[in-house]
């Protein structure tokens, strides 16, 4: 139904979802086809990628003293249940897994949300300062928010919000991309003619909101979830400040099972694939979209 | 609310019914949950940094300042490892970023044919992308073991001494860069890749016409077409380099970096200061110098580019 309202954009709406399988204008660029060493180049590099997860798996799945043999073991092994035990004992695996799905999950919820409402604002509506605060967000895009963590902590520790998860769920909101990204996105993908249809049959700004602004939006904001998922799951320098074992997120536990605590290789490797899967699921089940979207928010960078 | 009434007539595309319409709207609702998070835990913090930067804050008790004026810049720039800091992340910042910038330019160029699988291609290629600095470090600190280590292990192979990944300064800058040249390079080759794609066809067939070689094609078609992608990609990974943080930190799990501090870098020096020091004032002292340092290598760069740019048009 979002299709019928968008005449001549649809291909941009859809963009990426099936940009990764067709560039833009047709054969733009590749002209040429892949010589022989294209192909082994690249597979090399394929290779190289994905080498080290599976030397994850191979590690996990083998006992310490296995992975001092040489030569070194290639294959995985039976050890997997073991080592995972070992993992839930000594870093709380589990409980870190449940507290990065909740943060993660409302990370990108209120991101998506609030970056779809600033960033319909800053594509199709009028009011005084809008350049200058567009411009203002996106010039603080670039800014790490690493370099603020100190004042951040100050003010987490007032509120008694150490070791809380709502100490990296609310910083986590904040997403310049975010608003930046739906702002491209709904700029192209949403006629104006469309808001004023809706104004004419006398819908309210909330209405127009949820009726033709988010359905036509949707593409955008499950690739700006997409993103945001994997960046709040992978999220490392505040969680670490802001929390500690005994709240972990994915990456605390595997902090702390990288401190020098455990000695026992196999088991670190065994708690990084517990914490890499869920992330991998996703990749492996969304991977062509999520190349979409890097690559449809890099044309615009 | 009511501001929106004085929303000025613009030139923009919407017709006037519309525009009148749109004035009534609110559109401040609709972009102050962004601001609002924005100001408190995103603008604040950066601002509230400089300020924090010029007291005595100690870890344990952050609601208690004490004034010190320049002290912690002055207690920062007399401290050795600060320098070994502020050179590591600079050594490291170029073994990470030229050749991966350099690798993605070509893999870019790659992914650009006609290709069976490319989808597959694209995907694996940006695997590394999806994992999070923990968990490839420790991977990669596994990889690179002194004793049981898969790397020193292929290099014997070909007749080379095991190299004590760890406490050489070169052999553990080079490690560490690994580790970022792994994550990024894919990331970096499909930004390329997507700015490759917008530049025209005919630009590529009229060099042809000219009995352009490939490599020709590459260096007077796409690499000037691909500019303002190269300038961006490159201040994003000068960024990324200058606040490198958890890369060292998991090597071997140290708070400075190595024995001797060899692979610290200024990120991990600014945790060290707060986090095993306690000395929050100094790490903000320490965090203000990086944003600094961020500020003048993106005007640097951004500066270079124009230069180029000028140069070959006036050519």
């Amino acid at each position: 139904m979002t299709t019928l309202a968008a005449p001549q954009r649809t291909e941009e709406a859809a963009g990426p979802s099936h940009r990764a399988s067709r560039p833009r204008g047709g054969r733009a660029g590749g002209h040429q086809h892949g010589g022989r060493l294209a192909y082994a180049i690249l597979i090399v590099a394929a290779l190289v990628s994905a080498f080290p997860f599976y030397w994850t798996i191979v590690a996990a799945t083998r006992s310490n003293a296995e992975l001092a043999k040489t030569p070194p073991t290639l294959l995985p092994g039976g050890n997997l249940m073991h080592n995972f035990q070992q993992v839930l004992e000594q870093a709380d695996i589990g409980k870190a897994l449940l507290n990065s799905l909740i943060v993660s999950g409302a990370v990108t919820v209120g991101t998506v949300l609030f970056s779809t409402l600033a960033g319909f604002a800053f594509a199709k509506l009028q009011f005084k300062g809008r350049n200058a605060l567009l411009a203002l967000t996106i010039g603080t895009m670039m800014i790490p928010p690493q370099l603020g963590v100190i004042p951040l902590f100050m003010v987490v520790a007032k509120l008694h919000w150490v070791n809380q998860l709502q100490a990296v769920i609310l910083p986590g909101l904040v997403s310049a991309f975010g608003v930046f990204f739906m702002r491209q996105y709904l700029v192209q993908t949403l006629p104006d003619e469309l808001i004023e249809a809706g104004r004419v049959d006398g819908a309210s700004t909330r209405r127009i909101f949820w009726s033709i602004v988010v359905p036509i939006a949707r593409p955008g904001m499950a690739v700006l979830g997409m993103l945001t998922f994997m960046a709040s799951w992978n999220d490392f320098f505040w969680p670490i400040i802001a929390l500690s074992s005994q709240e972990p997120t994915v990456q605390v536990a595997l902090r702390q099972l990288g401190g020098g605590y455990v000695h026992d290789q196999s088991v670190i490797m065994a708690g990084t694939l517990l914490g890499t899967l869920p992330v991998l699921l996703v990749f492996g089940l969304l991977g062509r979209h999520i190349v979409g979207g890097i690559m449809h928010g890099a044309v615009k960078g | 609310m009511t501001l929106t009434a004085a929303a000025p007539p613009r030139t923009a595309r919407p017709p006037a019914l519309l525009r009148r319409r749109l004035a009534k709207l609110s559109p401040y609702t609709y972009i102050a949950p962004f601001f609002a998070l924005f100001a408190a835990f995103g603008l604040f913090p950066l601002l509230y940094t400089a300020y924090v930067s010029l007291y005595r804050v100690e870890l344990q008790t952050p609601g208690q300042m004490q004034w010190r004026g320049l002290g912690n810049y002055s207690a920062l720039f007399g401290d050795d490892y600060f320098w070994t800091a502020l050179r590591n992340t600079f050594t490291i910042g170029v073994l990470s970023t030229v050749p991966q910038l350099m690798m993605a330019l070509g893999l870019a160029h790659l992914l650009n044919y006609k290709l069976r699988g490319r989808t597959v291609f694209r995907v694996t290629m940006l695997l590394p992308y999806a994992t999070s600095v923990a968990a490839a470090t420790l991977v990669f600190a596994q990889l690179f073991g002194r004793d049981f280590g898969l790397i020193n292990y292929l290099l014997g192979l070909v007749g080379v001494q095991p190299v004590d990944w760890q406490s050489g300064t070169l052999a553990s800058q080079i490690a560490v860069s690994t580790i970022v040249v792994w994550r990024w390079t894919g990331y970096n080759a499909l930004i390329y890749l997507a700015g490759m794609q917008s530049i025209p066809a005919e630009l590529y067939e009229a060099a042809e016409l000219d009995g352009a070689s490939r490599w020709r094609q590459f260096l007077h078609v796409t690499l000037p077409g691909l500019r303002p992608t190269i300038l961006f990609t490159v201040v994003v990974s000068t960024i990324g380099a200058t606040q490198l943080f958890g890369e060292p930190l998991l090597f071997e799990g140290s708070i400075s970096g190595g024995i001797s501090h060899q692979y610290q870098t200024l990120g991990l020096y600014m945790y060290e200061q707060g986090w095993g020091f306690f000395h929050l004032g100094r790490a903000a002292a320490t965090a203000w110098v990086m944003f600094v340092l961020i500020v003048l290598l993106v005007l640097v760069n951004t500066a270079l580019a124009r230069r180029r740019t000028r140069k070959e048009t006036a050519r």
